[in-house]
């Protein structure tokens, strides 16, 4: 790799003024950055602070409204990611540019150009996996990898065109803190070889172990350039975000009592194709207390939270119990009857219809209720409950009433949690509560669903955010391809423990806490 | 040359109105292009296909006539399409409609049964219907079978059933070996609205079908049910609405009404069963339903205007030697000019020549 | 030539224009786009290449005609689908409505007319050898053509790159396009390939298999083509397989009318469409829904940029 560039030369790439304009939103403006080779450079910014926007623009996947790109300092159009490739530029997607039924070598082969055979493939492939060692298998199918092992085709698809500078967009998402860790080894490794790292994250800890420089973006602007080792959490926290963002407010020791929720021995053999299997999983929730269940993406999360909200029925009736009836063959709608409420982790299509207003969004969990009578619908009713979930929950609306997709994530996402909360239910199931949501609004769901608590309500909180679940649970269990770890009070797990866990390494201290 | 689209945020009902208005003139500008490519005046045709039928009255109680089956089977399939299912064998279930109430007409020949032979007819011919349409509504419920298909092959086979019977065990036996069945009688028939007119309780019928399917689609549980299955069947099923439940119940809803618009047309307008008993109503219909925008007073327009471009294809091809099937090309570019008009209004398209061969 | 003999040739006739129709769509949906205009395509391939060799007294250039008449009827279908993001299904349904009109349009002055037999190629010596010789080593140019299409097409999308590329952007457009694939590009060739092969099958109907034109004499094969598709799991091979046990279904049933059982002869009709159901619920029943089916099949897209 080119590791005889000059220090001293032009800078690998220089972003001058670039900005991009979606309709009316200014997703970047006019934003300035610049990476020296061998560089491991951060990108520092909330969700929605225009991240994704501009690496897309660097990698020549869309194409910017105005600015400048210079590359060894002469200016360049990058028009396709084919392009960027071929100046030497490689990206680590955030949702992975992978193609499930393909085989690994063939994952790779279509990103390259057309002088690379599937056999060269293979055999670099090799190569490349015991240099860096990380190890492929080259002919399985991709859906039977874990993110973990998807990651590493996606970086290995990049070193095999020797980049000069590597983009990953939030690269620890999906892995547990020991994959993640082996990652940082991986990019040192590269840095050090020259190859210029742009790394895009929104986690702090991460940023200061691997970056001297870091790029701030707040709302498509670059608010600032800093060495985060040289400033505290506080300072980078407060630049993110703007203004500083409160801690979620858990009061004085409760008293959890009576199960909202008991889960017995069950198992579920795959959805689809590719589904994960459900073994042999046993909880219990208790009304007043959150309980938390972490574990990282594709080991049955969405699998269980759609054999908890009725979705998927259960193999027997009793494997299941909401407020200690037996409803594991009942559906979504006779659990809801029970006091039960549920919010998917996907916000557009499975708890909000996009294209559909507020209004008519709030028939989907409230259909049974004051919004309909006799098979009708009552709009004006419907109009007021999205009223009040909009006024009590802080939802930013453009207009009065809306589609569901002209809010932005964190804004639905408080509408579809204001939606169930506003039930009073007894019990309420959430999936990744505030994946994808600005800061603000997840301090806003997370005191929420602390509230409601509080008020008496059993919450279960599925998360890959270990932070969130620090932060909010009382309880806490792990869950690792379709098996739940054993349910532990949150003060006795560290986050050691809990990414042993996650990577389905069994600890012989912990087994003797049972429910 | 490349196409970008954008999608918009804002598209207002009157764009949408207007959207259809221009791919309707649109299309009529393609087929006047065709028109004057077969060597005769555009002019002339539209005369004869659009002002003519409009000026006269007969043409405007046939202009009903024809509209009826297509709005009664266009809204069911509005049913099957808001939920994103594609019931593309309305023709069969029409067939079948009108077999299975024709074999009333026919068993009580020459009887002297009363008043409740022509409901019960009516109510067999929407059973039949809503019967044939849930051969593909179970099988891909059941099995998962894909319903375009199955519904479509069911057309052939509805076809082939009526054939069989006019051919053989339902043929007249006065009828000099002419593949029909005997003449209604009258208490099988369904009369004219007003004495001496063309205009059947059909009609009646369709209007009904609007309304009700107003209100369904408007203000019910059931209506916002099929627009979430279609819009986003995920959050359907979170809602609790099984996808199995409603799939059985739209093509049972739009079999039924096919079905009625088949017994409807034979008992009211032809008076015998015969190896051919539509033009292609089943198939315009799904014309109707798009260019209707799944909108039942929408479809009731549409029908209309479709049903203009059948008695003026008729027409002219009496006074101009023009070929029927070229209403049948006009209404497939009708139908491609409403898709291409329906996408402008979801996206701003833009046309961009940079970069070339993208 | 025996009764058998004359029964299996008419079977592979009967199997080809199935064949060659039915690639053409594996080819368009393995890139991710449903066209369910295949009957339409055909239709207007069968109208325009018998209009062209009746003119010109050609059967080649009869062929040419058919093949343009059906991409470009596909290419309409992409501007519809890839230009304008339009509903694939829609789209499909109006280019079926549209062809069997148009096809109308362009067959009226010929009805009536009728084509010589094309002369079979024959094999010489392999030929002789009994019952197979003829099956295998007299059959017209379409045949052979057919079968080593198939084996192209089988050969494309598994060992080439552009092969790769293609069953790549049907697999997840999103991913292909944010890997700077040319989804677009990919999908208006494959459409029009699948257009060229309807219109191929429909100028094989109207020159070869029955030597005359008639208004809708597609018949819906190119329905049937499309159940092949999803009966062959979307690979060439079982296409090939497929279509000549439907093929032979048509054929015996044609002779089984002919030989008037007492059965009615609107029953033997209809059993090419009750086995099409058949065959996708057997499939279904074995395999639950769709195996094989590309995972952006059908889906709308529209690129960011």
């Amino acid at each position: 790799m080119k590791a005889d560039v000059p220090p001293s030369g032009p800078p690998l790439v220089e972003l001058k003024g670039i900005s991009k304009r979606y309709g009316d939103l200014l997703a970047n403006d006019g934003i300035d950055l610049s990476i020296e080779p061998g560089e491991k450079h951060a990108l520092l910014g909330e969700n929605g602070a225009g991240k994704s926007t501009l690496v897309k623009i660097l990698y020549g996947v869309i194409e910017p409204s105005a600015g400048e790109i210079r590359w060894d300092g002469r200016p360049v159009t990058i028009g396709s990611p084919v392009e960027a490739r071929a100046l030497g530029l490689g990206m680590v997607f955030q949702h992975f540019s992978l193609f499930d039924e393909l085989s690994v070598a063939e994952n790779i082969a279509v990103a390259l150009s057309s002088d690379w055979s599937l056999s060269t493939v293979r055999e670099k492939l090799g190569e490349i996996s015991r240099t860096y060692g990380l190890a492929l298998d080259a002919d399985r199918a991709v859906w039977t990898l874990s993110a973990g092992e998807r990651q590493r085709i996606e970086i290995v698809r990049c070193l095999l065109q020797n980049p000069r500078l590597l983009i990953l967009d939030e690269p620890t998402s999906v892995l547990t803190p020991q994959e993640a860790e082996h990652l940082f080894t991986t990019l040192d490794r590269l840095s050090a070889e020259g190859c210029s790292i742009l790394y895009i994250s929104h986690k702090l800890e991460e940023v200061r172990r691997l970056c001297r420089r870091a790029t701030i973006l707040r709302a498509g602007r670059v608010v600032a350039t800093i060495d985060p080792r040289a400033s505290s959490a506080r300072e980078i926290a407060a630049l993110m975000v703007g203004n500083a963002v409160g801690e979620v407010r858990s009061d004085a020791p409760h008293h959890p009592q009576g199960e909202a929720l008991r889960v017995s021995n069950l198992s579920l053999p795959p959805a689809g194709l590719h589904g994960q299997a459900l073994r042999d999983i046993n909880l219990v929730a208790r009304a007043g207390e959150i309980v938390g269940i972490a574990g990282v993406a594709g080991n049955g999360q969405s699998e269980l939270f759609a054999a908890l909200s009725g979705e998927r029925l259960a193999d027997h009736p009793d494997a299941i119990a909401i407020n200690g009836k037996p409803s594991g063959a009942m559906g979504i709608d006779a659990r809801r009857r029970l006091g039960a409420a549920f919010v998917p982790e996907e916000r557009l299509g499975h708890s909000a219809a996009p294209t559909h207003r507020l209004s008519e969004n709030t028939l989907i969990s409230h259909a049974a209720t004051e919004v309909s009578r006799s098979g009708f619908i009552l709009m004006n009713a419907a109009k007021r409950v999205a009223r009040s979930i909009v006024q009590s929950f802080d939802v930013r609306t453009p207009e009065g009433d809306p589609q569901a997709r002209k809010l932005s994530g964190g804004n639905l996402q408080k509408f579809v949690i204001g939606r169930e909360i506003i039930r009073k239910p007894k019990l309420l199931i959430v999936d990744q509560p505030t994946w994808g949501v600005d800061a603000g609004a997840a301090r806003l769901i997370r005191q929420a669903l602390v509230d409601l608590a509080r008020e008496g309500s059993a919450v279960v909180v599925v998360s890959q955010d270990l932070d969130e679940l620090f932060e909010v649970a009382d309880r806490m269990a792990v869950i690792h391809q379709g098996t739940l770890s054993p349910l532990k009070p949150i003060g006795e797990w560290t986050k050691e423990a809990v990414g042993l866990k996650m990577l389905g390494v069994s600890q012989a201290q912990g087994g003797a806490h049972a429910l | 040359m490349r196409f970008e689209l954008t999608p918009r945020t804002n598209a207002s009902t009157m764009m949408r109105v207007f959207a259809s208005v221009a791919a309707f003139i649109t299309a009529f500008l393609i087929a006047g292009f065709v028109i004057w490519l077969m060597g005769r005046s555009p002019i002339a045709a539209f005369d004869v296909y659009v002002l003519q039928p409009l000026s006269d009255p007969w043409s405007l109680q046939e202009l009903v006539v024809k509209a009826t089956p297509m709005a009664l089977i266009a809204i069911g399939l509005a049913y099957c399409f808001r939920a994103n299912l594609w019931n593309i064998g309305a023709e069969g279930q029409y067939v079948i409609g009108a077999v299975l109430g024709g074999w009333l007409a026919l068993r009580t020949h020459g009887s002297d049964a009363g008043f409740w032979v022509l409901p019960l007819m009516l109510l067999l011919g929407v059973i039949g219907g809503a019967l044939w349409g849930l051969i593909p509504a179970f099988l891909k419920t059941r099995f998962g079978v894909n319903e375009i298909l199955t519904s479509l092959m069911l057309v052939y086979v509805a076809q082939l059933i009526l054939d069989y019977l006019v051919r053989g065990p339902w043929r007249d036996p006065k009828g000099f070996n002419f593949p029909q069945s005997v003449t209604f009688d009258p208490s099988a028939t369904l009369h004219p609205i007003f004495e001496g007119g063309r205009v059947h309780y059909g009609a009646v019928f369709a209007a009904i079908a609007v309304l009700v399917t107003a209100i369904i689609l408007g203000r019910t549980l059931f209506g916002y049910r099929l627009k979430l299955t279609g819009d986003a069947p995920r959050a359907a099923r979170f809602a609790g609405f099984s996808s199995k439940a409603t799939t059985l119940a739209v093509f049972a809803i739009s079999g039924g009404l096919a079905g009625l618009a088949g017994i409807l047309e034979v008992s009211g307008q032809i008076g015998q069963l015969q190896p051919s008993i539509s033009p292609g109503y089943g198939f315009t219909a799904i014309t109707v339903a798009f260019l209707g925008r799944l909108n039942p007073v929408g479809i009731l327009v549409a029908s209309l205007v479709v049903a203009l471009t059948f008695i003026g294809g008729e027409s002219a091809q009496i006074m101009l030697k023009l070929p029927l099937d070229l209403t049948q090309a006009f209404q497939g570019i009708l139908l491609m000019c409403v898709l291409a008009a329906d996408a402008m209004v979801s996206y701003r398209i833009r046309f961009a020549t940079r970069g070339g061969g993208k | 030539m025996t009764v058998f003999e004359a029964i299996l040739l008419t079977i592979v006739t009967a199997s080809t224009p199935l064949l060659i129709a039915a690639l053409g769509e594996l080819v368009t949906e393995r890139s991710g786009v449903l066209n369910l205009g295949v009957e339409g395509m055909m239709a207007m391939g069968a109208a325009c290449s018998f209009a062209a060799a009746v003119t010109f007294d050609s059967t080649l250039l009869g062929v040419v005609a058919g093949m343009l008449a059906g991409a470009l009827m596909a290419a309409l279908f992409a501007l519809l689908v890839l230009g304008f993001a339009a509903n694939q299904t829609g789209s499909g349904l109006a280019l079926t409505i549209l062809g069997l009109g148009l096809s109308g349009l362009i067959g009226a002055p010929f009805v009536g007319a009728r084509r010589d037999p094309i002369a079979p190629i024959d094999i010489p010596g392999l030929s002789d050898i009994p019952v197979i010789g003829r099956l295998f080593f007299e059959q017209d140019l379409f045949v052979y053509a057919s079968i080593a299409l198939t084996i192209v097409v089988a050969i494309y999308l598994v060992r080439t790159r552009s092969g790769l590329t293609l069953r790549s952007i049907g697999e997840n457009h999103t991913s292909a396009n944010a890997l700077g694939l040319p989804v677009r590009q990919v999908r208006f060739w494959a459409i029009l390939f699948g257009g060229a092969c309807a219109g191929l099958a429909g100028a094989y109907l109207a020159l070869v298999y029955t030597r005359f034109w008639s208004p809708g004499m597609t018949a819906g094969r190119g329905w049937i083509a499309l159940a092949l598709v999803v009966f062959a799991a979307w690979r060439p091979g079982w296409v090939l397989v497929g279509a000549y046990i439907f093929g032979a279904a048509t054929v015996l049933q044609l002779h089984a009318q002919a030989a008037q059982f007492g059965v009615p002869s609107q029953v033997l009709s209809a059993v090419p469409y009750l086995a099409t159901i058949l065959a996708l619920l057997l499939l279904s029943i074995r395999h639950g829904r769709a195996i094989g089916a590309p995972g952006s099949l059908g889906a709308p897209f529209v690129p960011d940029r």
